[in-house]
């Protein structure tokens, strides 16, 4: 049984829909990417997978089960981790707080889960006491991460973790991205970095005007001439 | 020294009072306005809510704090703090949740709590009626005279049971409060929304809960204010109906939705109060030999009469509405 399944999603803000008809599959090992131009509806698809938008037609289903428009808080319960382009952290607490917000449904989770976060993180266990709002962008992209780590979600959703970073910082993320996905998280992100994100993709699905137009392997996706014309940039 | 200890009494002692109750009354002003983002302006009548609670029940047993030497209504504070906590979890179900539900903009919410506001007043006068009423029913209050140790002081300092109880339960209030927010999974989550309500739901706070949790404190908090008032005053139906212009005042000062700012401008604003009709002819009377005679100081010398205190938490927060409309700690603007 795929880990994520979406069939033919339709949704939207009010009566104008910005999907029309998404398929998506993702097994719980993989790595899917969302690419496609701007307002291609990349990040609203991912919204919709986390319940922040109204899905009017067609269905997603977590583990078989339907979950189409239950709220979020009902999702992390579920095992879904959604980390937000912008604010995505809590800036007037401090690091170890935003974390622990992360666990905030497995109080009983929070010392173990820090140990591990900030193993995984070191530069957060320096820090850890700092609010998250003084910390620079990158810095943030990992409190975020280890926030949804916090509740050790089986789905992790990223909305362009990459998103403003120096190419420095944007490895790092993906290396990241691909050490959780190593310990048995699936990975689904939206990225303007498509080269380098279906580079490491299991999975991409190229969108287009809120429907998939070339759905592949990551590395079928950029060797396929066409993707690499319309939507690579050459 | 007669002089200072007038203005020990007029000064020092009436402005932490009012000091006190405004903070506590701007704490739940600013922490209901950081979780749901509007003004609360029936605030007011839940702190005369609660101070009715206090007298309904200090009139159904007078005799209970007789036996431990407490106030009886300080004794019915308690119980009287859940009740004003569980009215305002039902005001919030009944009248703003449904508000929210529709995705209203917060200048609807305020309307709706003005609403509010004059129900609880008109249900307050049907129970209690329109005139004043001690919540000492069946004890005295106790009046405490100072003497100051000083050659020549015949002017004692004036305290009364209920302000000492009232400084007393402020600081315990505020510390509570700080642990809460700081060290509870609960007061952390409500930081964390007040911050990024978007965020919190997304890792997995119920903000249902939150926002109950932030009724019940405002109100708990509210029934206190409005319990020690009464008790150091009487206890009136539109009592701290007119306090809500300081207490906006405080939380605005303090930098809305900032509850240590808030404690700060209550305090700001009831000694700003007190020194404003304060007259300080006293305190230059000691001096007046040494004044050129041709000086000749009005005999009284305050900035306003105390009819018009009103004006001086007005005055305070058109100021900081136009210096510093973030307030003293950084808040956010409404």
């Amino acid at each position: 049984m795929p880990l994520l399944e979406a069939r033919d999603v339709h949704g939207g803000y009010g009566s104008m829909n910005i999907l029309n008809g998404v398929n998506m599959t993702l097994e719980a090992d993989e790595v899917g990417v969302i690419v496609g131009p701007n307002g291609a509806g990349k990040s609203t698809m991912l919204k919709a997978i986390f319940g922040q938008l109204h899905v009017n037609q067609g269905e997603i289903l977590l583990l078989g089960e339907p979950i189409h428009n239950l709220p979020p808080n009902k999702l992390v319960q579920r095992g879904m981790g959604f980390i937000p382009q912008e604010k995505n952290v809590f800036p007037s607490l401090s690091v170890q707080e935003n974390l622990e917000m992360g666990a905030f449904l497995k109080p009983h989770n929070v010392k173990r889960m820090l140990a591990q976060v900030y193993d995984f993180f070191p530069p957060l266990y320096e820090k850890r006491r700092q609010p998250a709002g003084e910390l620079s962008g990158g810095q943030r992209q990992m409190v975020a991460m280890g926030r949804a780590l916090m509740a050790e979600p089986s789905l992790l959703l990223l909305d362009e973790p990459t998103a403003g970073l120096s190419p420095l910082y944007m490895n790092d993320i993906f290396d990241r991205v691909k050490e959780i996905n190593a310990a048995g998280v699936g990975i689904l992100m939206v990225e303007q970095n498509a080269k380098q994100a279906l580079a490491i993709a299991d999975k991409g699905f190229v969108l287009a005007a809120g429907q998939n137009r070339f759905t592949d392997t990551g590395e079928a996706l950029l060797a396929d001439p066409d993707v690499a014309k319309s939507f690579l940039g050459g | 020294m007669n002089e200072l200890v007038f203005f020990i009494n007029n000064v020092v002692v009436a402005g932490s009072v009012s000091g006190s109750i405004y903070a506590i009354g701007a704490v739940g002003v600013t922490l209901i306005f950081s979780i749901m983002r509007f003004a609360h302006f029936a605030h007011a009548d839940l702190m005369t809510f609660g101070a009715l609670m206090a007298l309904l029940l200090s009139t159904a047993f007078p005799a209970a704090g007789a036996s431990i030497g407490i106030p009886t209504a300080l004794i019915m504070l308690p119980l009287a703090m859940v009740l004003t906590a569980a009215l305002a979890v039902g005001i919030d179900k009944v009248f703003y949740k449904p508000l929210r539900a529709h995705g209203v903009k917060p200048i609807v919410m305020v309307i709706g709590s003005l609403g509010v506001t004059l129900i609880l007043q008109g249900l307050i006068r049907l129970f209690a009626g329109t005139s004043g009423q001690s919540l000492y029913v069946d004890d005295r209050k106790e009046i405490f005279r100072l003497a100051l140790p000083f050659d020549g002081v015949r002017v004692p300092v004036v305290i009364t049971e209920p302000q000492l109880y009232l400084f007393v339960i402020t600081l315990v209030a505020v510390i509570a409060l700080h642990l809460f927010l700081n060290r509870s999974r609960l007061g952390k989550a409500m930081r964390a929304m007040s911050d990024n309500p978007e965020l919190a739901q997304a890792s997995g706070i119920n903000t249902n809960l939150i926002v109950a949790v932030t009724w019940v404190i405002a109100g708990g908090l509210a029934a206190i204010a409005g319990t020690l008032l009464s008790l150091d005053v009487t206890f009136k139906p539109d009592l701290s109906f007119f306090l809500l212009l300081p207490i906006f005042a405080a939380a605005i000062v303090g930098g809305v939705g900032h509850p240590y700012g808030a404690i700060a401008g209550g305090f700001v604003v009831g000694f700003a109060e007190s020194l404003a009709v304060f007259n300080w002819n006293i305190l230059l009377r000691p001096f007046r030999d040494s004044f050129p005679a041709w000086l000749e100081l009005p005999t009284d010398l305050a900035f306003v009469s105390t009819e018009y205190k009103i004006v001086v938490p007005f005055f305070i927060l058109v100021a900081i509405l136009i210096w510093r409309p973030t307030g003293l700690f950084k808040g956010k603007v409404i």
